[in-house]
This record gives C-alpha cells, structure tokens and sequence, in this order.
C-alpha cells in the first residue's frame, strides 16, 4: 500500500499521505483509549491526588504532603499489612500452580476431546455462585465442626479438633479453590496450543519423557503459567473477602488495612496512599514478569 | 519460535470460562431508581427486610430503592459520590448525627410529628442529635455491645464481670466483635473508666487488656462472621455481642444468650435523619413515621439482619419477642449502660491505629 501512494503521489504529497496515513488506525483505538482513560487513568490520577491530601476534621486538607506514604513506613503494623499481603499471595500462586499444572495436563491430554468442553464447564461451574457465599462456605468447612476436622476425628487421625478456620491456612485455601481453576484455563490453553510434533521430535531424538517435559513441555507452556501466575497475584493481593471472612482478622492484609480507614472514619487520602503502594508492589511484579507477559509469541 | 499450530482449543469456552470465573468476584449493583414514587434510602442492613420495608410499599404505593452501606465513614462516602436530592433518608450511627450537620447534609425533624413521648428516654439522645437547638435525627434501634455466649459452655456466673474477658479461663473458645470503638469502651468500662471520658492517656491500659482479649480470641469479625462463629459453636463467648446477636439465632439454639455484666454494657443507638436536599421531603417523613410507628418499630427490631431494642416503648411485639430483648429489662440494663466513645478526630485515629497494632500482633 505504501509502495502504491509513493508512486503515484509525487514529494510532499506522499510525505503528507504518509502522516495521515499515521492517524488512520486512531477512530479504531480511540474508544479503547477512552474508556482507559476514564475508567483508569482519571480514577488513578484522582487517587494520586487524594494520597497527597490529609483528612482534617469533617473535609480534607489539600495541602501537598507524603504524610500518608509517611506513615506506612513509619508505623510497623501497617507494614506488616504488605508483608502478610506479599506472604499470602506468594503462598497462593504457588500453590496454585502446582495443583493446577497436572489438572490442566489430565484436561488437556487424558480427557477425550469431546469431554473437554464439558469438562472446562464443570470446572467453573462454582464460580457461578456468590463469592462470598463460597467463602462462608469454607468457613463451615473448615470450622470445628465442619466435615474436615469431624472426618480427622471419625479416622481417629485427631483426637480433638484443630483451628483450621480462621487462620493463614483457611485464607490460602479460599483462594486456592478460585485461582487453581484460573490457573488451570491458562495453561490448558497453553498446552492445547502446544503442537504434538514438539513432543515427538523430543523423543525422536532421545528425550525420556521427564526430560521432554522439563526441555520442551514446560518452556513452552511457561506463558501460560505466568499469565495465570500474574492473574492470579493481581487478584489475591487486592482481595478483601477472603481473608476478612476466612483469616479471622488474625493477621491484616493490605486491603483490609485500607477498608479500616474507610469504614468508620473515611480517611480517604491515607486509603489512597496504601492503595498505590498496592500498586506500586503490583506494578514490580508486572516488570519482573514481564517477558512472560507478552500475549502472542513471534 | 514457530507460530504455534491453532488448534480445537475452544477458545471461547475459556474466555468465556475465564470471563465467567472473573466476574464472579466483583459484584456489580446499578441504582437507577430516582422516581417520584421511590424514596430513596441509605440504611443498613437491618431495613433491607421485606418484612419491613413492603408494607410502606403497599401502604404509599411507592417503591423504596435502597443502599446498604457500613460505618458513617462509607455512608459519607457514598454521599461525596451523590448530587444533592439522590437520597431523602440515611441511617446513622446517632452518636454521628453531628457529622451530617457539620455537612449541613439534615434537616430538622418535625418534632410535633414524631412519637418522642413514647421512646426511652435514655435513647432520645438530645445532646447528640439536637443541635444548634434543632432535631436532627430520631433514635429507631438500640441495644447493646456486651458479652453474648453460649449458656450450655460456660459458666453464666462468669459472664457477670468484664474481667473474665481478659481472664485466660475461655482462652480459644471467645471472639472478639471487628470494630474498635464498642470494645474499647467496654475495656474501659471493666477498667473503671467513663467512656464519656476516654483520653490519649487512657489508651495504653486499654491496649493492654485488648491484647489480652485478642490473645484469648479466635477470631476477630464483623457481624456476621462473629454470629456465625458462636451459632456453629466455633466460640462460645462474643466479645461486642449483644442481643442484636443472640436474639434471631435464639430459635436455632435456645442457649445462646447474651448478658450486661455488672460494669454494664456499650449503648450503641442507630437513629433515622432526613435529607436537607431531598427531592421527596413528605414521603421521607412518612417513611420515619411508619419506621418509629408500633407496627414499624416491631418489624425494625425482629428484622433478619439483626435484631434491637425498639426506641419506641409502643413497639407492637410479642411477649416471646419481648422477651427475647429483654424488654422488661431495659430500664435497668439503660441505667448501667455507657454510650459508645465519641472521640475527637485525633482520638479516633489514635484509637484505631492501637486497634491496628492488637490486630497486627503475632
């Protein structure tokens, strides 16, 4: 096309056909643009904004400060709020991975092609129910009295109940059931994409299968992994739900430290600013995985 | 690398899958409702009961769109995000009232039209809802921030003292009610102190006995968590319950229970004000009409949320349901009870970050 206007336009015309050129694919991209835009960079801007302010009696002080990021390096149980967040999140994405792998290996290569669809149904079934219901869910499960200690006690594994509610554990559990089948989407994509000539020329030349899973299978599905992978860590370390009905409030998360400053006393500006080092953590992690991250391979 | 080879995948079933998997985990509400024949309410959980709100309904022929909403800060919140007129009624905390004043958000009640007469007159809570010598808002529901348990775990003797929270005795078996101000004010009422009166000195005292009470609990959470926790006897003490715990569950278990322990309890008090921009200022009177007439004030106190004492003394329950509050009970129960801490904003901060730090504690 390019070859086309060059020849036919002489000198500057075809330089400004060119330039206009430029601008075509705009009217295609613009409404992508703006909904970024407005429902990202405004909200972002305006809560950059709000992280620089103060609350002050029943309004907010506009005066430009970092008191707010201030704070939560000066006070050690906010801190602790990213490290139990960064904790749980690093705990939940491995996890998840490591079970969601060979399910998504049995889905993809075990269970027969007509099956499979059914099969991917029937795995996000749960998700259709509430959320929070499902959380509560794992409260009766995990409590006391819920079917995982009384069947460790009917065994005689136990002799008395242990807390399994209400603790680290029952929050990466909760999360666990979620982002195991996220993760088992991602890399059953990945694994149907995978060619079987791969597998085969591996073998043709040598290759136990231990070793074709590790050189070949695994590189090549690794994409999906870590799209899962950073799903997953966007979605758990912003959560509140889970660890406010499953951890038992033993421990603060960051989004439940930043739901305390609003709940009672709207301190927005400093909900603001735990919001970004949210985001800034996040932000890191997206950097760092970023050569995973790409959603097409040349 | 090679383009890889696009095979049966079922792309869409994923994204769809993917979709489906996603949105799961945001609930989407779209409030569109701005008619003439709607009001227009921020309340609580407890209003959103059919059992309350249909009779208006039927009675105004109106429909009440709702907005449930926790703590004043997110009701304030929600109210930042509003154009004036959006809303005619909010619930509130009444000790908060003169946070919606300070807004300029209220407007005066008709004091004429409203059955003061009839309410406890504990609860009429003149200082915090009449100001600059007008009635901001009227009391609905209150009740109290004490010690529910279960009758057939522990010793009901025990219960009598609010030391025993602090006693490793029940140590593993309590759980400890998610906000701050009701337990801080009942750590100071068993250490001797007015909650009227709290100070920034008061505060280390009262953290050391909140640390204790953390220690002996499981678990620390919000209304529903902490009911869940002592209906499925995961606890058998809640630290902050009250009858507005025990009182739904009672038919499920008759030995949950709940007692104001000599030092008496926490008086929290949710009152009704009027919107001063509101569009619809007759129906939103009517609305607090029915809600403080006997018939309103029995389903407002027996509401599936949670239940409460009733302001109005002619609240239409029935002797079960009296029973169940306690409702002979209440001028005595009134007489030992402290109002929740109303502290300044630096207080309140302070507060909160103690709170944080006993919540943060290994």
């Amino acid at each position: 096309m390019t070859t086309s206007i060059d020849a036919s336009l002489p000198g500057s015309q075809s330089t400004a056909a060119y330039r206009w050129l430029a601008f075509a694919p705009l009217p295609y991209i613009l409404p992508a643009m703006l909904w970024t835009l407005l429902f990202f960079a405004a909200p972002f801007v305006a809560m950059l904004l709000m992280s620089l302010w103060q609350l002050s009696g029943p309004g907010l002080d506009t005066t430009p400060t970092l008191a707010n990021y201030a704070q939560f390096f000066n006070n050690p149980a906010y801190f602790q709020a990213m490290v139990n967040s960064a904790e749980v999140t690093a705990i939940v994405t491995v996890v998840s991975i490591l079970l969601a792998y060979p399910f998504a290996w049995i889905l993809a290569e075990r269970v027969p092609e007509r099956w499979q669809r059914l099969a991917l149904a029937l795995a996000v079934l749960p998700f259709w129910t509430s959320y929070v219901v499902r959380s509560y869910a794992w409260l009766l499960v995990l409590g006391e009295r819920g079917i995982v200690n009384q069947t460790l006690l009917g065994l005689h594994i136990l002799s008395q109940p242990i807390q399994l509610a209400n603790t680290r554990f029952a929050t990466v559990v909760g999360f666990v059931h979620f982002f195991v089948m996220l993760l088992t989407l991602t890399i059953y994509a990945n694994l149907k994409q995978l060619s079987p000539s791969y597998r085969k020329a591996a073998a043709d030349l040598g290759a136990n299968p231990v070793q074709v899973f590790w050189h070949v299978v695994l590189p090549l599905t690794l994409s999906g992994i870590m799209v899962g992978a950073f799903l997953t860590i966007v979605l758990a370390i912003g959560d509140y739900i889970t660890p406010q009905v499953l951890g038992g409030n033993n421990e603060l998360l960051m989004p439940q430290l930043i739901m305390l400053q609003i709940g009672r006393r709207g301190d927005f500006p400093l909900a603001s600013a735990l919001s970004i080092l949210l985001m800034i953590v996040v932000t890191l992690v997206y950097l760092a995985m970023a050569r995973w991250l790409k959603l097409e391979r040349a | 690398m090679a383009r890889l080879t696009k095979t049966t995948s079922g792309k869409g079933v994923i994204a769809a899958a993917i979709t489906a998997a996603l949105l799961g985990t945001a609930p989407f509400g779209i409030n569109t409702a701005s008619a003439e024949d709607t009001l227009n309410a921020l309340i609580w959980c407890d209003h959103n009961d059919p059992n309350l709100l249909k009779p208006f309904e039927d009675a105004n022929k109106v429909k009440v769109n709702i907005k449930e909403f926790e703590g004043t800060g997110a009701g304030m919140a929600i109210l930042d995000q509003s154009k004036p007129g959006d809303w005619d009624v909010m619930v509130i905390d009444s000790v908060d009232v003169h946070r919606g004043v300070e807004k300029n958000l209220f407007e005066p009640l008709p004091e004429a039209e409203l059955p003061f007469a009839d309410m406890f007159p504990e609860v009429k809570m003149d200082d915090a809802t009449i100001i600059g010598g007008k009635r901001y808002s009227i009391t609905e529901k209150f009740g109290y921030n004490t010690i529910s348990f279960n009758s057939s775990k522990v010793d009901v003797k025990d219960m009598t003292k609010m030391s025993i929270l602090w006693d490793p005795k029940y140590k593993g078996r309590m759980a400890l009610y998610d906000y701050y101000l009701p337990v801080i004010g009942m750590v100071a009422m068993g250490i001797g102190k007015k909650t009227s009166e709290l100070t920034e000195a008061d505060l280390p005292a009262i953290k050391e006995k909140v640390a204790l009470i953390k220690a002996n609990s499981k678990l620390t959470g919000e209304v529903a968590a902490s009911q869940t926790a002592l209906a499925t006897g995961e606890v058998d003490i809640l630290v902050g319950g009250g009858e507005w715990v025990t009182a739904g569950l009672h038919k499920d278990n008759a030995a949950l229970d709940f007692t104001i322990p000599d030092e008496g309890g926490v008086l929290w008090a949710q009152s009704l004000a009027m919107f001063a921009a509101s569009k619809n200022k007759p129906l939103a009177l009517k609305f607090i009409q029915y809600v403080m007439s006997p018939e309103g004030q029995a389903r407002l106190a027996t509401s599936s949320c949670y239940w409460g004492m009733p302001s109005n003394r002619k609240a239409a329950l029935n002797d079960d349901q009296k029973k169940l509050l306690r409702f002979a009970e209440q001028p005595a129960y009134l007489k030992r009870a402290q109002r929740y801490p109303a502290p300044s904003a630096d207080l309140d901060k302070k507060m909160q970050d103690m709170w944080t730090s006993v919540l943060q504690a290994k």
